[in-house]
């Protein structure tokens, strides 16, 4: 091995990560220990509630379960829904970027995998395809089969590192929405599939905004929770020590391309879930919806929101979902994408941790100078006996 | 990989090709050879577009996902002159010159302030993909342009063997990818500057510290690999059509390529162009609703068996 080679080698893992490396501290996110407020002789669980619990998680929680019904069907359903199954799919990226170092652009596609598969065994416009199965079949069988594809990809990106992992998952991504225009006797092609309707569970229709609401948040909540749990595993930190240096968890003897298709897998899940709950929002699924505009866009959700921590991808998808219903009124409807590309690009070069990164940062800056102005309150005194002094 | 394994998987890959051209041959001999014609010839347009795209990672670890866009922008570039003065010949020039001067002011105001972040170079480049995507669509519409070739290429060339005829600009296309591979082996191995080129690809640090303006490398590079986007763009206008998407398509293919031929390889982008080109062609021949299945199949076997790429070297 020559000096360069030597060199670069041990550079590689410090090199590549050099993004994510900032991210070590996302470990234990923004938790702050709360003082133990209970007695000591309370319940071992209110206890840990309470040391896990402040009361930022308590008024957002309040927040989301009070929402539709003080906000119209079109709030609901159009901003609240839209925005929180995105933000799942947005989640299965930042669980692989933000704790794997790896930014696949693919996640849209296993959704859309799901999403399809839904469409083709259950029911549709297109009777001669669809095969009408009950939805406690199709649901278990999208999902299994999505995450399937989804831990596939996985294994075919991880093969190569770093950078390389971004073009392999968009050429999938692109290769995946070329296969679904062109194949008509499975896919249909260019239409896709109409009237991909929910089910009617329990009397309720499911598709009407509160009852949707509810199910995307009830999601939600699963995929944010399940991030949160799986981050503080003995699996979720070995994946947080190979995306800071894979080399030296190799040597330490962890399976790192394992962890990582499992990584791989489990976002899957988490995207397939999205994808249902996606189809049936639009209830439709054409081409169009795994293009590639549409892999860019949950990268972008991820990105904007900020890949440090599992509410990131909400947050983005807020802002995205607004942006896409109300910026558009400002400027021309037709240039959405110069918008949303503007926006990007301004994140990017700025706040490479997106909003919460800005977030974080007002908050230390606002911590500094309530610092600073304790640190000046004696100086007045000081002035005023200096001016005292002078006449 | 011992002997036996590597005729297995020769045998395994190659017999069912072999299979296939002996019984298309069979059947419909013209058939086959103008669809592998019409794959080589795409290959060139691709050669000609991913080289730059390779060149540009290789030397710079800049995933330039905006090269799609770039190759677009050349081609209506390349419209607009060639519908005002009627040049083909300044058209091409054109379509070069703008792609390469708006990669060089990527490079300039951007770029160089993020030296060694990867990712982030990553998605600025997706970032401007969309704003250049959206400004053309606003420009220039959604409608279908197609640039007529030039006189002197235009119509087919009668009485060759088996096929009969065949696009004079296509045939021509053939000659022109291998000229531009020719010439970059050359100005790579054979140049200064290439020179300079090819010691960033291995060991950019180094180069550095020997006392070279890498920074001006850099430039020299991305002006290249961005001119070689919209100097395909003009080829691709002709040969193809320019509408909003076909960025994408492009971008796949520079992608499929790379990743295929080996990344920062311009050999292994003309491996990776040949392949792809002739695998897409006579999928949509033989296979028309299933072609990008075959496209998907050898990236899957590439990555399985060669991670790098079939050129590639460890980075």
């Amino acid at each position: 091995m020559s000096a360069a080679q030597w060199r670069k080698a041990m550079n590689a893992g410090a090199q590549a990560q050099a993004w994510p490396r900032q991210r070590r501290v996302a470990v234990a996110p923004a938790a702050p220990a709360a003082p133990p407020t209970t007695e000591p002789n309370a319940p071992a669980w209110l206890r840990w509630l309470s040391q896990r619990v402040s009361a930022r998680h308590v008024v957002v929680m309040a927040f989301v379960l009070i929402y539709p019904w003080v906000a119209t069907p079109f709030f609901t359903f159009q901003i609240g829904g839209q925005s929180l199954v995105l933000g799942l799919i947005a989640l299965s990226l930042t669980f692989l970027g933000g704790y794997g170092g790896m930014i696949s652009l693919a996640q849209m596609t296993v959704a859309g995998i799901a999403g399809y598969m839904v469409a083709i065994f259950g029911t549709s416009s297109m009777p001669e395809i669809s095969l009408g199965w009950p939805w406690w079949v199709v649901v278990p069988l999208a999902l299994a089969i999505a995450t399937v594809c989804g831990a596939l990809i996985g294994w075919l990106s991880v093969r190569t590192e770093g950078i390389y992992t971004i073009m392999i998952t968009l050429a999938i991504g692109v290769a995946f929405h070329y296969l679904m225009q062109q194949n008509y006797s499975l896919f249909n092609g260019w239409q896709g599939f109409q009237r991909v309707l929910t089910p009617q569970v329990l009397g309720i229709d499911w598709r009407a905004p509160i009852p949707y609401y509810y199910l995307a948040l009830f999601w939600a909540l699963a995929g944010y929770f399940l991030v949160q749990y799986l981050v503080r595993t003995p699996f979720g930190i070995a994946l947080q020590g190979i995306r800071d240096n894979p080399r030296r968890m190799n040597a330490l003897g962890f399976n790192v391309t394992a962890h990582r298709v499992v990584a791989y897998a489990v976002a899957g899940l988490i995207a397939a879930v999205g994808g249902v709950l996606l189809v049936w929002y639009n209830g439709l699924i054409t081409p169009g919806s795994v293009g590639t505009s549409w892999l860019i866009n949950i990268l972008i959700i991820a990105v904007l929101g900020g890949m440090r921590h599992p509410i990131g991808p909400f947050l983005g998808a807020i802002v995205f979902v607004l942006l896409q219903n109300f910026a558009i009124d400002v400027f021309d409807r037709e240039r959405f994408n110069l918008v949303i590309g503007a926006m990007f690009l301004a994140i990017v070069l700025f706040s490479p941790d997106g909003l919460l990164g800005l977030w974080q940062r007002l908050r230390a800056r606002l911590a500094a100078g309530d610092a600073q102005s304790r640190l000046s309150t004696p100086r007045p005194s000081r002035r005023f006996v200096k001016g005292g002094s002078q006449p | 990989m011992s002997r036996f394994w590597r005729w297995f998987w020769g045998l395994a890959i190659g017999g069912p090709l072999a299979v296939f051209a002996v019984w298309a041959l069979a059947t419909n001999e013209r058939l086959f050879f103008v669809t592998l014609l019409n794959g080589l010839t795409l290959a060139a347009l691709y050669f000609i577009v991913a080289s730059g795209f390779t060149l540009v990672f290789g030397l710079m670890r800049n995933v330039n996902l905006a090269h799609g866009s770039l190759y677009l922008l050349g081609g209506y570039l390349g419209y607009v002159v060639a519908e005002r003065t009627g040049w083909y010949l300044l058209a091409v020039a054109t379509g070069f010159a703008g792609a390469a001067l708006v990669g060089l002011a990527m490079q300039v105001t951007i770029f160089r302030f993020m030296q060694g972040q990867d990712l982030r170079q990553t998605m600025v480049t997706i970032a401007l993909s969309i704003i250049i995507a959206d400004l053309l669509l606003w420009t220039f519409g959604g409608q279908v342009h197609q640039l007529s070739p030039p006189d002197w290429l235009d119509g087919p060339l009668r009485g060759l063997p088996v096929i009969n005829a065949y696009s004079k600009f296509r045939l021509a296309l053939l000659p022109l990818g291998i000229a531009i591979g020719v010439a970059l082996w050359l100005f790579l191995n054979r140049t200064r500057v290439g020179m300079l080129i090819r010691a960033g690809v291995d060991d950019r640090g180094m180069l550095s510290a020997s006392g070279v303006n890498v920074n001006l490398v850099f430039a020299v590079t991305f002006l290249i690999g961005a001119g070689l986007a919209g100097f395909g763009g003009v080829i691709g206008a002709v040969e193809l059509s320019m509408v909003p998407g076909e960025d994408v398509r492009l971008l796949l293919a520079s992608l499929i390529v790379v990743i295929v031929g080996g990344m920062g390889s311009v050999v292994g982008a003309a491996v990776g162009a040949a392949i792809l080109g002739v695998a897409e062609t006579f999928g949509l021949a033989y296979a028309p609703t299933y072609s990008v299945v075959f496209t998907f199949v050898i990236l899957v076997l590439v990555l399985a068996f060669r991670p790098r790429g079939i050129l590639g070297r460890p980075a």
